[in-house]
């Protein structure tokens, strides 16, 4: 387990080390251009331009001009070590406003303001050496007075300087706020595949654009708070460092103070400076980040073996390293036939279709889980709105298999089986649920490798949404709705594995007591949150975003896209291409996993609050994809249907499926869909 | 090389094309009927006839709601804002310059001199690109494959590319959507339109009813009282706020009923429930994609694997690449050429061609998204269409009266970024005018090629020939090409496809799933729509699946090793 664990790691270092690498360079190569164009225009002297060109190139060889270029180079590579530790595929949702406060106080994003703020102020600094002028230092001599009574000069604080390095730092301060709220750290996948350096070219307007309306806001926003606050610091700077105001000069926290246009225009531009030199290091970042990566079938030598793609699909790698091989499954099933000859092939001594089985198999568990969820969040949605069953209700018997879900770990894979289906029986239609008809006419025919045995049903235990099945709801409706028909199904899915659903029984026993006390526990909880949700405060707090929960639930449904356009693309292309039939044996699991998430897909589009139409999509640099990804998820999943039913067209009434999902694939075959 | 004088004459003024049979186009009356053993496998589908006179182009005649209100002046800067708001900068400048305001003459002076300058700006830019100069609408009739596109009926059509369905887009801005309700591309279900023939009638619309029932032939002409007919009786008539000037219109692949729109400022969607009864599907099943700078737009292609769409408009120097589900869009940005005026995607979803206003046109390939460049030497591309396993592009020049065609190396998938194309384009046909002595006198038929279509087994191609406007008695004709791919590219004639007297056509498609040969519908400028099978078996032996599915059949079939490896 540690040595696989140890190998993943040591693969992402391998896949994301020359990116970052690579990202790094290119945004501090950058950085030398983004500095000439700010020396050039914070000198701006529209009246006279020959001397404005001359002096401001002249001043690009300035030695402290070079030393700020490399002041900023190790900004960036600060700033890019954040980007790089903080990166997620899956953004993390915020359901409610509490929970929002809880990730802003939240250590780390502490720790990313904290240090954000303090390039903000080096940067500043850089900008005020470079800018030149009266922004420079921050202790200058005072304007001598009139009364000539003591020879000795004075040094007086340079209030402008304050200012610059303030903004400075409340920029880089709401750069990391912006950098939370909007979600900058998920990394969306492009929809189609271009050259990086297209990327960068069609972005860079846009982040331009972007940077120069955000720095403006920002630079607002400060002058709001130094007008209000300005003095704390002034005055501590003056103690500390013994020096005196200025009075002949305008104090800036006042309204004429800050109504000094250059003063806005340089600390304006300064703060596009900022924000472009970092955005550029995180739009390098992300563009390095998603590019595909090239991943073998087949290990061309046996140490490559952990790098092969079904080997990765099929182990648990980090969440990037999963996104990229379910990315180049989708790239490969689209326009690689030789690849594709690859996943078909056989293994050589034995002849077991081991890549098409891995493939396959992580592909229809990835689809079986999120079905699981939408089942969960449609029970939960559906229970919201129903009264609560009197607690006399819970007197469960015995033998429900509902109960078995509290308790240990030990019979995992069996309990999945009997856990999920009373969970899922009030929404789902039994038949629904992949079925096994009978043992003797299982999906596998003729090749009898162990992958075939898979059963689609079980679900990854190991998945975190796997305990929302378990709520109470659920478990407390568990034995009303356990109709005959689905406890026949069980017992017949349970004949191939007899041991076990005794074993369970007997555990499930035992924990009889337990169980109850757990589910009054429950029920005060309840209780004690329905109490809370009335005071209005703590309900602004508490309360959900409706969008916001949905958009949580399919946050990953970019990984579900790819196993959808990756499996269809490659079952359409089995049709010719495959000489072996690997893909008949599995094609009934196939398409019953299909067929099952396009009814629960179905009907979540048809629950409460669930809007039919994407919200509108500016064209801005912050991307927003994620908020949209289950209406991709729904196209790509119908496409993926029609795209099996258009190629194999009538022989798909050969394929053994239940008579529901016979139904449905006929509509598809209509065209009715 | 093929050229005109290698066909045969047109048929007599009168008849029209029926079918082909045994190599040759077959013309006869209207009322004839097809050769018995064909009968059965033609699907029924609705013969249309769409005359204008019912049809109130509202657009251009709906007098403005203007005159009925008292004519009232708004502070300067509210009209300015407006101003701003409606036509941009130079709708700014143009409200201040004629300001009428006392004390603000250096503000109109300021801003008619910076308004010359403006002019004179988009007076440069228009010399480089004429296109821009037009008005919207001209520039769609300019840049559209319908020959006629701002007088006749019939502005767009489209084939549902599974089913027998078809979009017809009208001159008053709405589509209607015609269904018959059996697919031929199933062989069980050909069995079950034994006892069906091609039903053939003019259906004049009754004026009094907004609906357009059409009847089958032997619904009227045979024993007993008219009945509806066995396609399915309700046409859906789309109509949408935003929905003017519809230049095209292309149907989602691997999909049930996904209409995309090509409209003056935007794409709509259209999500059309198959099963639905409705004739008016509401505005609130239409999906708007827009974006700034991008209209009017000219051209639509769905990827063959139905995920992305493609739009272009000519204004617009950059492709927009749709994800529909999301709308959410990529800009392909090349500023040669001024714009797009016409994109086709290669079937196998390989490769797609992209027509510039200028005398170049390019061709990108659909996996990085990197493109070739070819410049023309006369003129703008005006059409092109790729053959079924898109390794050879044909495409025409606007003022030359030539098909040239343009072979591009396999797909093999793995050369990315590379769009392999030869290196110059060979001249296949030749289609200058040519006289045909005939029974009934001598008929001219040539010139440049409006609008070309391939069907989708690869062997047939159908031409709109435009003629020469300014010699008398050229007129535009539909040309029949015989072709065959592979192992040589070869160009046979096969004829002309003639329609009613006074007739001229204007769009031209194929049937994507016609299991016979091949099914081409030919919309004419009276407004009739009409669908003229030809019957042959194709070459294309391994034809994979029952219902066509070109990208991954064709890829594979090439991908076959000629020896096992042991």
């Amino acid at each position: 387990m540690e040595a696989a664990a140890g190998g993943q790691r040591a693969l992402l270092r391998q896949v994301l080390g020359w990116r970052v690498a690579a990202a790094v360079t290119w945004s501090v190569l950058l950085l030398p251009l983004c500095t000439a164009a700010f020396v050039v225009l914070s000198g701006l002297d529209p009246f006279h331009p020959l001397r404005w060109i001359s002096n401001s190139f002249n001043d690009l060889y300035t030695s402290y001009v070079i030393f700020c270029i490399f002041l900023m180079s190790v900004v960036i590579i600060i700033i890019s070590i954040f980007n790089v530790e903080f990166y997620a595929v899956v953004p993390s949702i915020a359901c409610s406003r509490l929970a929002l406060i809880g990730k802003i106080i939240h250590p780390q994003q502490l720790i990313h303001s904290f240090v954000h703020a303090v390039m903000g102020m080096l940067v500043a600094w850089c900008a005020t050496v470079m800018t030149k002028g009266r922004f420079q230092f921050l202790a200058v001599p005072c304007t001598p007075s009139e009364s000539l009574e003591d020879a000795v000069p004075q040094m007086c604080l340079n209030e402008h300087h304050l200012f610059f390095i303030l903004s400075g730092a409340f920029l880089g301060y709401s750069y990391s706020l912006f950098f939370l709220i909007n979600n900058m750290n998920y990394l969306p996948f492009p929809i189609i595949q271009q050259y990086k350096y297209l990327r960068f070219r069609r972005s860079l307007p846009l982040l331009i654009k972007h940077s120069c309306v955000e720095s403006l806001y920002f630079v607002r926003n400060f002058c709001v708070t130094y007008y209000f606050f300005g003095y704390i610091p002034k005055v501590w700077l003056c103690t500390t460092m013994g020096l005196h105001t200025d009075s002949k000069l305008h104090p800036l926290d006042t309204l004429s103070g800050l109504l000094d246009l250059s003063l806005f225009y340089h600390t304006w531009l300064s703060g596009v400076f900022l924000l472009m030199t970092w955005y550029i290091a995180w739009l390098l970042f992300k563009i390095y980040a998603t590019e595909s990566h090239h991943f073998p079938i087949q290990p061309t030598f046996a140490q490559e073996t952990d790098q092969c793609l079904p080997k990765i699909l099929n182990s648990n790698p980090p969440l990037l390293i999963k996104f990229l091989a379910l990315q180049d499954l989708m790239l490969l099933s689209q326009y690689s036939p030789v690849r594709r000859q690859e996943v078909f092939s056989l293994s050589q001594p034995g002849g077991h279709p081991h890549n098409w089985t891995a493939i396959s198999r992580e592909c229809l568990s990835l689809l079986s889980d999120l079905t699981q969820r939408l089942i969960a969040q449609q029970e939960a949605a559906a229970a919201n709105g129903r009264a609560k069953p009197p607690v006399g209700e819970l007197k469960v018997p015995p033998q429900t298999p509902g109960a078995v879900g509290i308790e240990d770990v030990s019979f995992q894979s069996q309990r999945s089986n009997i856990v999920l289906r009373p969970s899922m029986s009030p929404l789902v239609k039994p038949s629904l649920m992949p079925v096994k008809a009978s043992p003797g006419s299982d999906i596998g025919s003729p090749f009898s490798s162990p992958a075939l045995s898979y059963k689609m049903g079980v679900v990854d235990i190991k998945s975190p949404w796997h305990g929302t099945v378990q709520s109470p709801h659920v478990m407390r409706r568990g034995p009303k709705l356990w109709t005959s028909v689905s406890d026949q199904q069980m017992n017949g899915s349970h004949h191939e594995s007899s041991p076990m659903p005794s074993a369970a029984r007997t555990g499930s026993e035992a924990v009889q007591p337990r169980f109850i006390f757990y589910t009054w526990l429950q029920n005060k909880q309840e209780q004690i949150k329905n109490f809370l949700l009335k005071r209005a405060l703590i309900m602004y707090f508490f309360s959900k975003h409706p969008e916001a929960s949905i958009q949580a639930v399919f946050c990953d449904a970019q990984m579900h896209i790819w196993a959808l356009e990756g499996l269809s693309h490659l079952v359409a292309a089995s049709f010719t291409e495959d000489q072996f039939g690997v893909v008949q044996t599995t094609l009934p699991a196939i398409l019953n996993t299909l067929l099952t998430l396009q009814e629960v897909v179905d009907r979540h589009f048809k629950l409460p609050h669930v809007s039919s139409k994407p919200p509108r999509i500016s064209g801005s640099l912050v991307d927003t994809s994620y908020k949209t990804l289950r209406f991709a998820l729904r196209a790509s999943l119908k496409t993926a249907l029609y795209r099996i039913t258009t190629v194999f067209g009538e022989h798909l009434n050969a394929v053994q499926v239940s008579t529901e999902h016979k139904k449905r694939l006929q509509q598809f075959l209509d065209y009715k869909e | 090389m093929c050229s005109l004088g290698l066909f045969p004459p047109p048929p007599p003024p009168g008849d029209v094309t029926l079918y082909e049979l045994n190599n040759a186009l077959v013309c006869g009356r209207l009322s004839e009927q097809l050769p018995l053993p064909f009968q059965s496998q033609v699907p029924e589908l609705p013969v249309l006839s769409l005359p204008k006179e019912p049809l109130k182009a509202h657009g251009r005649l709906e007098p403005s709601a203007r005159p009925p209100f008292i004519h009232h002046r708004e502070s300067l800067w509210k009209r300015c804002l407006s101003a701003w708001r409606d036509a941009g900068l130079c709708g700014l400048l143009r409200e201040l310059a004629g300001a009428e305001e006392e004390g603000l003459r250096w503000l109109r002076t300021g801003s008619s001199h910076a308004l010359a300058v403006c002019r004179w700006l988009s007076s440069l830019h228009g010399s480089l690109f004429p296109h821009l100069s037009l008005t919207s609408e001209d520039m769609i009739a300019a840049f559209s494959q319908a020959v006629d596109w701002a007088g006749c009926t019939i502005r767009a059509f489209a084939w549902h590319p599974h089913t027998n369905k078809f979009a017809v887009a009208l001159l008053d801005d709405s589509i209607r959507v015609y269904n018959s309700s059996r697919s031929p591309c199933s062989p069980r279900e050909c069995q079950s339109l034994l006892r069906r023939r091609l039903s053939r009638l003019l259906l004049q619309p009754p004026q009094v009813s907004p609906g357009w029932d059409f009847w089958p032939a032997r619904a009227l002409s045979g024993p007993g009282t008219p009945r509806p007919s066995h396609t399915s009786a309700t046409v859906p008539s789309l109509k949408h706020r935003l929905q003017r000037n519809v230049a095209a219109m292309a149907w989602k692949p691997l999909c049930a009923s996904i209409l995309a729109v090509a409209c003056q400022s935007c794409v709509l969607v259209w999500h059309l429930d198959p099963t639905s009864l409705s004739t008016r599907p509401s505005s609130g099943c239409a999906q708007v994609l827009s974006y700034p700078g991008h209209g009017p737009v000219t051209s639509l292609a769905w990827a063959p694997s139905g995920e992305r769409l493609l739009s272009a408009s000519p204004v617009d120097t950059a492709m927009l690449v749709w994800d529909v589900s999301t709308e959410t869009c990529v800009q392909l940005q090349w500023f040669g050429g001024g714009g797009v005026t016409y994109v086709a995607w290669s079937p196998d979803g390989s490769k797609v061609l992209a027509a510039t206003p200028s005398a170049v046109f390019r061709v990108w390939e659909a996996q990085m998204w990197t493109c070739e460049r070819w410049p023309t030497i006369r003129g703008r591309c005006q059409t092109g269409c790729w053959s079924p396993d898109g390794s050879r592009l044909l495409f025409t020049v606007l003022g030359e009266s030539v098909i040239y065609s343009l072979s591009f190396s396999e797909y093999r998938g793995e050369m990315q970024g590379q769009v392999g194309g030869s290196k110059t384009a060979s001249i296949v046909a030749d289609l200058s005018e040519t006289t045909f002595e005939t029974l009934y006198g001598e008929e001219r038929i040539g010139g440049e090629v409006h609008s070309m279509v391939w069907d989708p087994t690869g062997e047939r191609l159908a031409v709109i020939i435009r003629g020469h406007p300014e010699s008398v008695g050229s007129q535009p004709a539909v040309a029949v090409f015989r072709t065959r791919n592979s192992p040589v590219f070869e160009l046979l004639p096969c004829g002309f496809v003639r329609g009613e007297r006074g007739a001229r056509p204007q769009l031209i498609s194929f049937h994507p799933c016609f299991p016979q040969g091949a099914l081409l519908t030919v919309c004419w400028s009276s407004g009739r729509i009409s669908h003229i099978p030809f019957f042959f078996v194709s070459a294309l032996e391994p034809r994979g699946s029952p219902r066509r599915s070109p990208a991954p059949v064709l890829g594979s079939v090439r991908e076959q090793p000629l020896f096992s490896e042991l």
